[in-house]
């Protein structure tokens, strides 16, 4: 299918999806290109979900394989989950990027080089023997090689510009290239880049130009005898935008903030990749937002649970080394029965690991890593946009049940993005608390409402309820250190009641594909997209699997053992060990297999789709 | 004047808990909690509006005692805790009651954060010099050489300086009392409890159990007033009996001089409060044996507290932006619509 672009002499061609990787070094702007991409992307209409991936180091060695970063999109016209399994389009900014990447370019793919960066240093510190735009190394692609370094600086000669700022905006020339290549309009970009450089018109400009140059070489370079039209994807009605995960899930505390009349507290302190959740909770005054960066991972969850104390919306945000500090005092959220927001966006560990990449590894820490009995509340958001509604619900049922919540998400879901369709607000479920206010009789802190099995919220200026909590053991009435061993073993289920209650308050989770089958396959957090694209292209080849997602780790939604013995096989894919699968397995005594990669990527639908594959052949060859 | 229901005045009675009292008999704790009991109706607050906040250790107790709000907490968070109680409602009056261990050990990290940040947090620190709830293990300001259960051979580290360090982190309040002497402590918690900011008190309290006599040199008749330096803004330091003794400065290095022939009234350093070098010179009396024991108003500016400046910025975004409107939020950036 081919139609004349009005106004353009080459054809225009319509494709269902793509899927794109830029890639260069630290310096040359790959996160930036790609996020525009994205933004123009998601604003055309299509759909669409992205994975930035960095390196660790600000600023590792120029042209060196560490130091290369790179950024992955796919769009499609049809409802997509994942940043696509192969790309089809590699921008490759220099040799080291080229030599990262190329492995995972589908073959016949498509290679977009700068080809002035291919000189013999970089091609040295990448660990090219022979340049391989000038051997036969690439000839299962489509090779585009351009010296973008002399058309930007022809195109920008008259500016005066230093060499750095002109070498500087060359990436804006790659993206020009590709929305011509596919199609897409310059505008918001344009508009982006006037805003970002507001200060420094002449960076404006030059970026400008090299934008469209980019975009004018395409229609006029004979290496490109065609470009590609994705159309509109048809998503459900509503108000969209693009959004990341941790911007997502900021929304959603402050959502839950005005949903609840509460002020909230946000307590965090500098750590990737979640610090982007305290930068925009932290533009978020003018919502009686007050946000603290703490001394330490310890001081900002003590903070949060001195605010919870004194009746804020309290939340702290950390990845897993932080997770790892503050679990004392979780212990003392628990046992104070306090709500209380706790926020992880996994990263590759143990230890500091690695910082920039993905993993699921700490669904053990949050479930056990505490001393004593100190079972709480887990949630997992599925997706970057279920981070907002996760963080809602995190914030719903800490104040409705009196707990602490953890909520886990990860590097993946947090800098990843996809449209997002804007909530009703007025459907979102209502925000509920345990505010107490003196009644005349004796004030017992520690009794509790039997529906929700929550102790009064009982915050210091109320008059006539001065009562003391701490961390020792308390009675179950009164709230007085309490030694009694009959009493300590009574709090101790009180507080596994507390968190098994929250059961009975949220939905039963739903089988995606048949109810019962040859293979479940079950999962939580970010796997949900490759799953659901596995499970997808193996039901369409008529293999009777279905996918269950959870986004409730503790308490399990109630249904889940009557879905598991449904199925004679449950593989659980996880970006660990094996963590999700041992708690079923152990829980349920149900025969779950594992699926895991520890490679600090997330999966491929296409890794899941050929494990399964394979173990429904092998059943029927044995 | 308006005939309303006039509050009845609180007293020590409505400051005084259900809960036994749980420290060693004959323990400076008792003193200092009932000097709080006492000082609490003082100050004209409503009941409701006091927290006192705690830590781990003997100390640590005290809130339980305290019929207001309180929070025993984990070990060496009570300073945390308080932060996050005082930014979440500024209109409390928020103490937090610690001891060496606590706050200068496990909690020091937080407790020079808190004492930079300046929330108007009051801090009773209560010095024992060693770790009586744990059962006698050396603390960071027990003295060089200490022979102590973990210590059989004396502790090598050098103590800190618990004025020092509040100065060097940046203190805007730094006063030392010491538990037998009621009234003083009374000012001091009442000057505490009046300083905007952060106001760090370092109470001498002896624990007889583990480390009697710690303080005995400003706490025994034979010795006392020729070790104890009360320190009154305005007023040469004076002391001894007679107070006939007095500190002298020679260029940095102070001294005890006797006003007679060599030195008159008039020689003797004047105290200032604001005098942050001045302080510096005080806190350097801590483990010395030849210069008395300040007690009193070490160091005092004032300063604006944290929690006032977070609280004017959340007001001048309102002002700027409005009141939030969290659909208007939602909707920031490019949107677009699927029909
Ligand atoms: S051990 Fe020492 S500090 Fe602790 S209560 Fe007994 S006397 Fe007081």
């Amino acid at each position: 299918m081919s139609e004349l672009k009005k106004g353009s002499k080459k054809a225009l061609e319509q494709i269902e999806q793509v899927t794109i990787r830029f890639a260069g070094d630290s310096g040359d702007g790959m996160q930036l290109t790609g996020s525009q991409f994205s933004e123009t992307t998601a604003i055309f209409g299509n759909d669409l979900a992205t994975l930035p991936d960095y390196p660790a180091e600000i600023r590792a060695p120029a042209g060196s394989l560490a130091g290369v970063s790179s950024f992955q999109l796919q769009f499609s016209s049809k409802d997509i989950l994942t940043p696509g399994d192969q790309p089809d389009v590699l921008v490759a900014m220099n040799p080291a990027a080229l030599k990262v990447h190329l492995s995972d370019l589908r073959s016949g793919g498509t290679i977009v080089v700068n080809q002035a960066n291919f000189n013999k240093k970089n091609l040295a510190l990448a660990g090219w023997e022979q340049n391989p735009l000038d051997d036969a190394s690439l000839d299962d692609y489509t090779l585009i090689s351009i010296d973008m370094t002399r058309l930007v600086e022809n195109a920008l000669k008259e500016l005066n510009l230093s060499g750095k700022v002109m070498a500087r905006s060359t990436n804006m020339f790659a993206l020009g290239l590709l929305y011509w290549m596919y199609d897409r309009p310059l505008e918001s970009t344009q508009q982006f880049l006037a805003a970002k450089f507001k200060k420094r018109p002449e960076i404006v400009e030059a970026n400008l130009r090299a934008l469209e140059t980019g975009y004018h070489f395409g229609e006029t370079t004979e290496l490109l005898p065609a470009h590609y039209m994705v159309p509109k994807a048809s998503l459900p009605p509503g108000t969209y935008r693009n959004i990341m995960g941790n911007q997502a899930l900021a929304l959603g505390l402050v959502t839950a903030g005005q949903k609840s009349g509460l002020r909230i507290v946000y307590a965090g302190y500098p750590i990737t990749p979640a610090s982007d959740i305290l930068h925009a909770m932290s533009t978020y005054k003018n919502f009686d937002v007050l946000t603290f960066q703490a001394e330490d991972e310890i001081a900002a969850v003590t903070a949060a649970i001195g605010a919870s104390f004194a009746g804020a919306l309290a939340i702290t945000g950390t990845s897993g080394p932080g997770m790892a500090l503050k679990a004392e005092a979780i212990g003392l959220a628990i046992t104070t029965e306090l709500p209380l927001v706790i926020i992880c966006v996994q990263r590759g560990g143990p230890s500091t690991g690695l910082p920039t990449k993905t993993e699921q590894a700490d669904l053990f820490q949050v479930m056990y890593g505490r001393n004593g009995e100190a079972p709480l509340v887990v949630l997992a958001a599925a997706s970057p946009s279920d981070c907002f509604d996760m963080a809602y619900e995190a914030c719903r049922i800490a104040t409705k049940f009196m707990v602490p919540v953890i909520l886990l998400t990860d590097g993946y879901l947090g800098n990843g993005s996809e449209p997002w369709r804007l909530p009703d607000l007025d459907k979102l479920r209502p925000m509920e608390n345990h505010f107490a206010t003196a009644s005349g009789d004796t004030f017992n802190s520690f009794e509790i409402e039997p529906s929700t099995l929550a102790r009064p919220w009982a915050i210091p200026g109320t008059p006539g309820l001065e009562h003391r909590i701490g961390g020792l053991e308390k009675d179950a009435v009164t709230g007085n250190v309490n030694y009694d061993p009959i009493n300590h073993e009574a709090m101790t289920h009180r507080r596994q009641r507390k968190v098994d209650i929250v059961a009975g308050d949220i939905a039963p989770t739903e089988v995606y594909g048949d109810e019962t089958g040859d293979l479940l396959v079950l999962g939580w957090g970010s796997t949900y997209g490759a799953i659901r694209s596995a499970v997808d292209r193996l039901r369409a080849q008529g293999y009777a699997v279905s996918q269950m997602h959870l986004r409730h780790l503790n308490p399990f939604p109630r249904n889940l053992g009557d879905v598991l013995v449904r199925f004679p096989r449950i593989l659980i894919p996880e970006i660990n060990m094996g963590q999700l699968v041992r708690i079923i397995r152990a829980e349920f005594l149900v025969d779950a297999k594992g699926l895991n990669k520890v490679q600090g990527k997330p999966f491929t639908g296409h890794e899941i789709e050929q494990h399964i594959r394979q173990i429904l052949t092998d059943k029927k060859d044995g | 004047m308006t005939t309303a229901a006039i509050t009845p005045a609180l007293t020590r009675k409505d400051f005084t808990s259900d809960q036994t009292v749980r420290w060693c008999p004959g323990c400076g704790d008792y003193s200092v909690l009932a000097q709080a009991q006492k000082t609490m109706p003082e100050l004209g607050r409503k009941r409701e509006e006091f927290v006192f906040i705690s830590g781990i250790g003997c100390s640590s107790r005290f809130p339980y005692y305290m019929n207001t709000y309180g929070f025993h907490t984990i070990h060496g968070r009570g300073t945390t805790i308080a932060t996050g109680v005082k930014l979440a409602n500024p209109d409390l009056s928020v103490w937090v009651v610690t001891g060496d261990g606590d706050a200068m050990s496990i909690g020091g990290n937080h407790l020079i954060h808190l004492l930079r940040r300046n929330l108007d947090i009051n801090i009773m620190l209560f010095n024992n010099r060693i770790y009586g709830l744990t059962k006698g293990q050396y603390s960071p300001t027990s003295e060089k050489g200490k022979i102590t259960k973990s210590t059989p051979f004396g502790s090598v580290d050098h103590p800190f300086n618990p004025p020092a360090v509040a100065l060097g982190a940046a203190a805007t309040f730094i006063a030392r009392t010491i538990d037998v002497d009621g009234k003083h402590l009374q000012d001091m918690i009442t000057a505490s409890y009046h300083h905007r900011g952060t106001s760090f008190l370092e109470i001498y309290q002896n624990c007889l159990i583990f480390n009697d006599g710690a303080f005995a040199d400003v706490t025994e008749k034979a010795t006392r007033d020729d070790q104890k330096l009360i320190l009154e803004h305005g007023q040469p330091m004076l002391f001894g009996k007679h107070r006939q003794k007095g500190i002298h400065l020679d260029g940095h290095q102070p001294h005890v001089v006797e006003i007679g022939d060599q030195y008159a009234v008039g020689d003797i350093l004047v105290h200032d409060k604001t005098d942050r070098m001045m302080a510096l010179i005080l806190s350097e009396f801590t483990y010395r044996p030849d210069l008395p024991t300040p007690l009193g108003i070490i160091y005092q500016v004032d300063l604006e507290s944290y929690e006032q400046q977070v609280h004017a910025q959340m007001k001048q975004a309102v002002e700027k932006l409005g009141t939030g409107d969290i659909n208007a939020l939602l909707r920031a950036g490019h949107t677009w619509t699927v029909n």
